[in-house]
């Protein structure tokens, strides 16, 4: 019996971002157009280069009960927020197992994140200088290591076939979704819970981050420091937050009658073998990737009528991208709504496949695609349809959307959503 | 000056209720740290570390595994502060 050619669905959401403390407050923060750019107070962010951020609009350590979250880095909160509304979202009232319409063995999770509990590490590094041995927490071990989201999800829904984390800086997010779609795919599950996180608003990131010369440096205006595609764009702002979604056969989704928001027709995957940190300049990785996704999901250039850009707001990656999709789709990109909802978000890392998937499904589902904020001048080298101003309104009919992820070390990711 | 037994079991109330959400009235004498009040090997550390300070005590690992009970721990703190 051949799996291969099993439908994978979309039937749950969840979110907490610099927009919202959920998926539909963060939804229509897009729409609105408005930054989560915020500046970053405190004398431990004073002698910074960059001393803004998008931070989350609602604080996970506020929504978790006390015992739980205290045993969880910040990005392991996060996920498990936009897990359970996700989770909740797909009509489970329960663990699989007690919501008998899932079984724990055909349930898996893949929760991504780029860096991993890093503030944790820092944070038990002051406790180790400041209060000695014997106060560096137990828990330490499990609250840092990358896979502990993916994990605490998974103790959360009670998945047992399997609990995964790829790790592809920027990426990883988006290739968090093409592995739960394998996973499906190749029968080793029915459901799985799939997404990115990331949690690394603190001065060390930052500082190393901005010494990279990736960051923008406009800490007198915030909310127009994150401007993919402005010709005065300097760099990346960077956010945290979490985007999860209940992935799942259409066999399984239909036997329990659950909401479909849409298809996900599966991955393209490159790498740059270029350099650890820049982009290749003419994008030629990225359009092997698209290529990639074009060839492996039958996709057709003439459906896509939607892009969620990788788009950062660095100078370089921005255009690469366009060219890109260019080289690939050709005419095509014409018809195509182009949105960077990082100008709004800022950039999370290795939560940016999650967030951007969500996004990306909301505006195949309710045919919308959210503007581009802080264009005051379309830089000359972005030949695409960049969503601006109000939010653009999709076509009617078989539509279907890409959202682009990629990471430092040259991982080019690309995934394919089409309205059911 | 030493902590009376009824100090060190209303300390250790406090402590596994900032550890591990147990209500302060809950945890009793009689308590087991693992059965019913939701501290795990890993929480029990914490317990013990945050113990250790604010009776000021030294419980080396190896005596941990005997304290089973809020009541044992009460004990082998008030025979052993300083």
């Amino acid at each position: 019996m051949s799996q291969t050619n099993r439908t994978v669905v979309v039937t749950g959401i969840g979110a907490t971002t610099p927009l919202g403390g959920d998926s539909a407050s963060t939804w229509e923060g897009l729409l609105a157009g408005r930054s989560g750019v915020r500046p970053l107070e405190g004398e431990r962010f004073a002698d910074l280069p960059v001393r803004i951020a998008a931070q989350a609009a609602v604080d996970p350590g506020e929504v978790l009960p006390r015992p739980l979250a205290r045993k969880l880095d910040r990005s392991a909160q996060f996920a498990l927020i936009a897990a359970k509304e996700a989770w909740a979202d797909a009509g489970y009232t329960a663990a699989a197992g007690e919501d008998a319409s899932v079984e724990p063995e055909r349930l898996g999770t893949v929760i991504a994140s780029g860096i991993g509990g890093v503030t944790t590490l820092l944070d038990q590094y002051d406790v180790l200088k400041e209060k000695g041995v014997r106060r560096v927490s137990p828990h330490t071990v499990p609250m840092l290591m990358p896979n502990s989201p993916s994990a605490n999800v998974g103790l959360e829904v009670n998945a047992r076939a399997g609990v995964h984390t790829p790790v592809s800086a920027c990426a990883s997010g988006a290739e968090a979704i093409g592995y739960a779609v394998e996973m499906i795919r190749t029968g080793r599950a029915d459901v799985v819970v799939a997404g990115g996180t990331e949690a690394a608003i603190h001065p060390l990131p930052i500082a190393a981050f901005a010494n990279m010369m990736a960051m923008s440096k406009n800490n007198d205006e915030p909310t127009k420091a994150s401007r993919p595609y402005d010709k005065n764009r300097d760099g990346f702002v960077l956010g945290e937050g979490a985007g999860v979604i209940v992935l799942e056969s259409a066999e399984h989704a239909a036997k329990r009658g659950a909401r479909v928001y849409c298809e996900v027709l599966g991955q393209g995957l490159s790498a740059d073998s270029h350099h650890i940190a820049q982009p290749e300049p003419t994008g030629r990785g990225v359009a092997a990737a698209v290529q990639n996704l074009l060839d492996n999901t039958g996709l057709k250039p003439s459906e896509v009528v939607h892009l969620n850009a990788h788009a950062t707001s660095t100078p370089q990656g921005d255009s690469a991208e366009i060219m890109a999709l260019r080289k690939v789709l050709g005419d095509d990109l014409d018809h195509v709504a182009v949105s960077a909802t990082k100008s709004m978000t800022g950039h999370l890392l290795g939560g940016a496949g999650g967030i951007e998937s969500v996004a990306t499904v909301l505006a195949l589902y309710h045919r919308l695609a959210p503007p581009t904020i802080n264009i005051d001048e379309l830089d000359e080298g972005i030949d695409a349809d960049i969503v601006t101003g109000e939010p653009r309104k999709l076509p009617e009919g078989t539509i279907a959307a890409i959202n682009n992820s990629f990471g430092f070390g040259g991982h080019n990711v690309t995934l394919a959503f089409r309205s059911v | 000056m030493a902590a009376t037994q009824e100090e060190i079991v209303a300390g250790l109330a406090e402590i596994v209720n900032e550890i591990a959400g147990i209500p302060v009235e809950d945890v009793e004498v009689d308590k087991s740290f693992t059965d019913d009040l939701d501290v795990d090997s890993l929480s029990m550390v914490e317990v013990v570390v945050a113990a250790e300070e604010r009776f000021d005590v030294k419980i080396p690992d190896e005596d941990v595994k005997a304290l089973r009970t809020v009541g044992d721990a009460a004990d082998y703190i008030a025979k052993h502060q300083a």
